[in-house]
């Protein structure tokens, strides 16, 4: 086998047991009260470090600040006036291809 | 998702799949055009044309992709390449335990719609107590697989059709979406106080690992939860 279909087979196969994981072992256990608290909260802790991640990483770790900031502070911006989801994310794209147009 | 549900009133009108998929429609765009461009990395990498499409409906994972076409591509080496794509895919083991109690079904239905967790398919399906909808979790997921995987093909065979994702900023749609999606999350205080820990144990991790570390780091942030139970 290839080394390419080795790693299609390897990240698949590692891919689909991670998320796998999580239903599996809570399957219709409820967790215990604390448990289940802190539970409520990791979406927003993981929804803050995916917001943080995306908007700021660099392609190979670190920081890369670009136009994907301007175009988050757009959307920010957008959310503050109420906007829809749709709108939101709109604003964000164009606001980033804009300044990629202009830098 | 507020403004979904806003539309359906709590009760009988809960959410359908069809609601994942419209409520995904938007960022489904963002996908089919980096699927392209995964297709023509791939291409380019000498991945063949199969491999690369197998890949965007099995490991349906943008940044691992990417990841592991780009290591493979500039000779880095297969275990480079798996162990790059795997770190990055941890993630989905906190955002599969958030959304663990959401799938029913024994347990390998459970398994099999675990599938369509990605980051943006689990962000849509978020409800402003914290918990998940089951049903905008899998329309969206099954949108968003069907565009990335039909860019991929897109990107593999026909090569460029579509503009660099990047010039029409629609990288930067992603992180808008996470935080419309957290928006209305955040009104309760201990929940802003896991967001706000959450992004400073992402921040502060970025410079010195890998990418994807500071993401599953940052999960620890929700213990703030665990602390303040009736």
């Amino acid at each position: 086998m290839s080394a390419v279909w080795v790693t299609v087979a390897a990240v698949g196969l590692a891919t689909f047991a991670i998320r796998a994981a999580g239903p599996l072992l809570l399957a219709e256990r409820t967790p215990p009260p604390r448990a289940q608290a802190a539970l409520e909260h990791l979406a927003p802790a993981l929804l803050a470090a995916l917001v943080v991640t995306q908007a700021l990483g660099g392609d190979n770790g670190g920081f890369s600040i670009d136009a994907r900031l301007a175009g988050l502070a757009a959307g920010a911006a957008a959310l503050l006036l109420r906007a829809p989801l749709l709108v939101v994310i709109t604003v964000a794209a164009v606001t980033a291809a804009l300044v990629r147009l202009v830098t | 998702m507020k403004r979904l549900t806003d539309t359906h009133p709590p009760g009988p009108g809960r959410p359908t799949y069809l609601d994942g998929v419209r409520a995904a429609a938007p960022i489904g765009v963002a996908a089919l055009a980096f699927g392209v461009s995964f297709g023509v990395l791939a291409r380019s990498a000498g991945m063949g044309r199969v491999a690369p499409i197998l890949m965007s409906a099995t490991t349906f994972a943008g940044s691992a992709q990417f990841a592991a076409v780009s290591i493979l591509g500039a000779g880095g080496g297969l275990v480079t390449a798996i162990v790059a794509a795997v770190l990055l895919n941890l993630r989905y083991g906190p955002i599969g335990l958030s959304a663990a109690t959401t799938f029913e079904g024994p347990w390998w239905w459970r398994v099999i719609t675990a599938q369509l967790i990605v980051d943006e398919s689990w962000a849509i399906a978020q409800r402003d107590d914290g918990r998940l909808d089951r049903h905008l979790l899998v329309g969206a997921g099954l949108l968003l697989l069907v565009c990335w995987t039909l860019g991929t093909a897109v990107g593999v065979f026909a090569g460029d059709l579509i503009a660099d994702p990047e010039s029409l900023g629609l990288d930067a749609a992603f992180p808008a979406l996470f935080l419309a999606l957290l928006w209305p999350q955040v009104r309760e205080r201990s929940r802003l106080l896991a967001a706000l820990g959450g992004a400073a144990i992402a921040l502060a991790l970025m410079p010195f690992t890998g990418p994807g570390i500071p993401i599953v780091a940052a999960s620890l942030a929700c213990l703030v939860g665990a602390r303040r139970t009736p």
